[in-house]
């Protein structure tokens, strides 16, 4: 009984830090620019395939051994999803920003780039799935009756340094500083001296870079890839950083382990086909009592 | 004489002749499913504009109530009038079906206006981004449920709507479909003109300028909300309907994030709180896809970035927030757009 | 069941006990009291930040009171939407300006009267007998008052393209549209400049002359406060430090530290 709770915990830590991954990557930007970047969860998958090939290139074309794959893989896929962040950010919003258009503009552009990327790949790569080349022995450990392997410790681990990092920067360096001086109020900061586009484009480079990373190692604990693999995701990753409390990174690191363990709990339960209709009724039902959040502050109204 | 009724001669007029020339064949199929297609598209432009245009809402997923509509004509319609699998033998006379038609569509609809509460209520209290994410919640919600709804064929998809239509045909041989959707079609921009146009209407726009402000000077919103809602819901739910008996057969993945964001696509591009443009976009948009088609998945790329570049210039989309009357006043010569 | 009537035709229009608003740690408003007689000209002064704003909007129902009573024409506000608040007769102004800028001055005049449109969705949907009779009450009403004003000629008009002054006038014929028992003005003057500024003295004058109206406003020019109010309420950090006519007020100690800081400068 312990052992199966502890296997379902396991399990969720492990499938939450993906979540959580992605989650933070969109309420970084969204504390920044109060723009839901809904192609976020494309660039995830973005990620994921330039894993894919740089793994592939290392891996099989120069025949590099899995550790040493993975090791370059890591920095390269980071930071190549991040250049595609900053395009997006830089071809995308940026001049709509510059005209002071609208916020409902600059979602909808979002929403318009994710299904571009979606079906560019799907047009340029085609429809096959693609098999991701294994990097790492999979070593199972098997402890009281829990099994997890040395992957889905990896991941958990990651996700909880990536979010001790992000916390560090934004609470204890200057340039979080600024990321947070300009979620208060975006117009008083090119008047203080600080470099407004510059620190943008660094949120941009941590949110998908990360991003990127989380694409890596889905790709390694589930090996196929398909051209819509970021957009559901992206969805419930956007969502359980709502639930947390959009705009704050502890809500988003913990509203995706909340989603994760609401649908491992979901899985054990009921038949596997149920678990988007309940996670995203939970989903709901939260919002619908605390709408801003698990840990958002709520914004009065001032008449 | 001529102003008071030359829309409505115009319209009568039009839709005498396209039965006519569908009945004669004079037209062919794939034009007329086109057309067909077109009327849905205006149904499901208009009434999210209702929504997302006059009262600034963000609601992206429209799509989820055209399922409830679909499903719940279909299976009505299977059920009561046509022998099927999953029914058996029908309860009622096929022959009947010629009348119950309308009811039928209706009754999908009354289902979607009811689903839109599941948004209406939480609307009371959040606005923006949060609304934005309950509305796709419960786009999936909607989709996830009828895939878990084995009885009706789950993901794989429900049929048997053609021998609805082939029951009406047999009772008096006429274009039904072709109708029909005229008919809901003229009905929806009817019925939303008239609500927007009335101060009671105006409510919705007041809502959109300063909620605050029409609390106060005595507009109940939420009653407001919760009746756009529901009309918005309802009226995709129709479009659902028709939808799904022009094709002959539903399935809960045709109406993913990626319908909804069709329906997106035509508000924003007609202009929000234009009921002109949401008419013409959804027209440009229908024959947009119709000429794309040989594309393939590139068209998919072509839509998405033809709206990004609307974005940069021209976000208010074509008729920005005017109708045709306030661009072309010599018309309001031939008809009273009050 | 006479009595009961005649307690509310002789109900003060509006009637403050004991109203105390808490904003998590913050005091807004403490014990405030106050009871309006029909046809008063009312004034509530007080530095920045006092409250007075609060207040209003107590009154408008847009906050819960933490304690305390309100009530308008003898009959509760407590636990009703702003809507049903103002169903009971009352009616304001913001202080910054709150028309819709995207509908016509008429439009906003006719919307105003939302309340009491006596009609819903469907007759508005099948233009009924009802609808029409109504729609056209509403229209030769909301003419007439602005042709009252003086503002006929900008019916059409958007409230944006008019100059300021103009559209504060157009949002307190806005606030009489409401047949309102009580007229709340939130700063009417903010923003004027000193020629407009006379103009609305003599607007709101006119209006309580003409008006079945109790008039409660909230100002920081002393001039339209001395020339028009008949009473006066000051408030500080919540608190009610001083009541009385113009000439009290404006030498009363109390009032001047709290604007000034120490009366001994």
């Amino acid at each position: 009984m312990l052992a199966s709770l502890l296997q379902n915990v396991i399990n969720a830590l492990q499938w939450g830090s993906f979540y959580s991954l992605i989650a933070l990557g969109y309420t970084l930007v969204y504390g920044v620019l109060t723009l839901i970047n809904f192609a976020h969860g494309d660039v995830f998958m973005v990620g994921a395939y330039i894993a894919f090939f740089v793994a592939t290139f290392f891996l099989t074309t120069l025949g590099f051994p899995g550790w040493a794959a993975l090791a370059l893989c890591i920095p390269l896929t980071m930071i190549v999803t991040s250049l595609v962040g900053v395009t997006l950010e830089r071809i995308a919003y940026r001049p709509l920003r510059r005209k002071g258009a609208h916020r409902l503009y600059v979602v909808i552009t979002a929403l318009m780039c994710g299904l571009i990327l979606e079906h560019a790949n799907l047009a340029i790569l085609g429809a096959s799935r693609k098999a991701f080349p294994p990097l790492i022995e999979e070593t199972v450990y098997n402890v009281g009756g829990v099994a997890f392997t040395n992957l889905k410790i990896g991941v958990i681990v990651t996700a909880v340094l990536v979010f001790v990092f992000l916390e560090w920067v934004v609470t204890k360096t200057r340039v979080g500083m600024a990321m947070r001086a300009i979620s208060y109020d975006k117009f008083a900061i090119p008047l203080m001296g600080i470099p407004l586009d510059n620190i943008i484009v660094i949120t941009f480079v941590l949110g998908s870079g990360f991003a990127g990373l989380a694409g890596l190692l889905f790709a390694m604990s589930y090996p196929v890839l398909e051209p819509y693999m970021g957009a559901l995701i992206g969805w419930k990753a956007f969502i359980a950083a709502v639930v947390g409390g959009i705009g704050d990174i502890r809500g988003a690191f913990l509203g995706g382990f909340l989603l994760g363990a609401v649908e491992i709990m979901v899985v054990a339960f009921f038949p596997s086909t149920f678990r988007d209709l309940i996670s995203f009724t939970v989903l709901l039902v939260i919002l619908s009592f605390k709408p801003t959040g698990l840990f958002g502050i709520a914004k009065t109204t001032k008449i | 004489m001529l102003r008071r009724y030359s829309i409505h001669t115009i319209l009568i007029l039009a839709g005498g002749l396209l039965t006519y020339l569908a009945y004669e064949e004079m037209i062919s199929l794939y034009i007329l499913s086109v057309l067909m297609f077109m009327g849905v598209n205006v149904i499901m432009s208009t009434s999210l504009n209702l929504v997302n245009g006059y009262m600034g809402e963000f609601s992206c997923g429209h799509a989820g109530f055209m399922c409830v509509g679909a499903y719940v004509s279909s299976i009505l319609g299977v059920w009561l009038f046509s022998k099927d699998k999953v029914f058996g033998a029908p309860v009622f006379d096929p022959e009947l079906a010629l009348y119950a038609f309308p009811v039928l569509i209706l009754a999908g609809g009354v289902a979607a206006a009811l689903a839109g509460l599941l948004v209406a209520i939480p609307s009371y209290k959040t606005r923006g981004d949060y609304l934005a994410i309950i509305t796709i919640a419960a786009n999936y919600i909607i989709i996830s449920a009828i895939e878990n709804l084995g009885v009706i064929g789950g993901s794989r998809g429900f049929m048997g709507m053609k021998s609805v239509i082939n029951a009406m045909e047999d009772a008096i041989y006429l274009p039904w479909m072709v109708i029909w959707v005229f008919v809901f079609t003229v009905l929806t921009v009817w019925v939303l003109r008239r609500y927007v146009s009335s101060t009671f209407g105006k409510g919705v726009s007041a809502i959109c300028q300063d909620e605050v402000a029409a609390e106060i000077m005595s507009v109940n919103t939420n009653k407001i909300k919760t009746i756009s809602f529901m009309v918005s819901s309802g009226l995709a739910g129709v479009a659902g309907g028709l939808f799904a008996y022009v094709i002959g057969y539903v399935n809960p993945g045709s109406f993913n994030i990626l319908k909804s964001t069709e329906a997106l696509v035509m508000v924003y591009l007609g202009g929000m709180g234009s009921l002109s443009g949401s008419v013409l976009s959804a027209v440009l948009f229908t024959i947009l896809l119709e000429a794309l088609r040989g594309l393939g998945i590139i068209k998919w790329i072509v839509i998405p970035l033809l709206l990004v570049i609307l974005m940069q210039f021209r976000p208010e989309g074509i008729m920005g927030n005017k109708e045709l009357g306030d661009l072309f006043p010599w018309l309001k010569r031939f008809y009273r757009f009050k | 069941m006479i009595a009961k009537q005649q307690d509310i035709q002789t109900a003060p229009v509006l009637e403050i006990k004991g109203l105390t608003q808490n904003f998590g740690g913050l005091r807004a408003v403490s014990d405030f009291n106050i009871a309006l007689q029909p046809g008063e000209l009312a004034g509530l002064i007080g530095p920045n930040g006092a409250g007075k704003t609060t207040v209003f909007n107590l009154v408008s129902g847009f906050y819960q009171p933490s304690t305390g009573e309100i009530r308008i024409c003898g009959r509760p506000t407590s636990g009703l939407k702003p809507h049903r608040v103002t169903a009971l007769g009352v009616s304001r102004t913001f202080q910054n300006i709150r028309l819709w800028n995207d509908m016509s001055v008429l439009d906003n005049i006719r919307v105003a009267q939302h309340g009491k449109l006596g009609y819903g969705f469907f007759h508005a949907v099948a233009r009924s007998r009802t609808y029409q009779t109504r729609e056209a009450e509403i229209e030769r009403d909301s003419r007439e008052l602005l042709e009252i004003f003086h503002l006929d000629k900008y019916a059409d008009e958007v409230p944006k393209s008019l100059p300021y002054g103009l559209q504060r006038k157009v949002e307190i014929v806005r606030a009489l549209s409401e047949k309102p028992k009580l007229l709340l003005l939130d700063e009417p003057a903010a923003g004027l400049n000193s020629v407009d500024v006379q103009e609305l003295i003599r607007l709101v004058r006119w209006i309580h002359e003409t008006f079945d109206v109790t008039i409660w406003m909230i100002e920081h020019h002393m001039d339209v406060m001395m020339e028009l109010c008949e009473r006066i309420k000051v408030i500080d950090f919540g608190e009610t430090i001083a009541e009385g006519g113009p000439v009290d007020i404006r030498n009363h100690p109390a009032v001047i530290t709290a604007y000034l800081g120490d009366a001994n400068i």
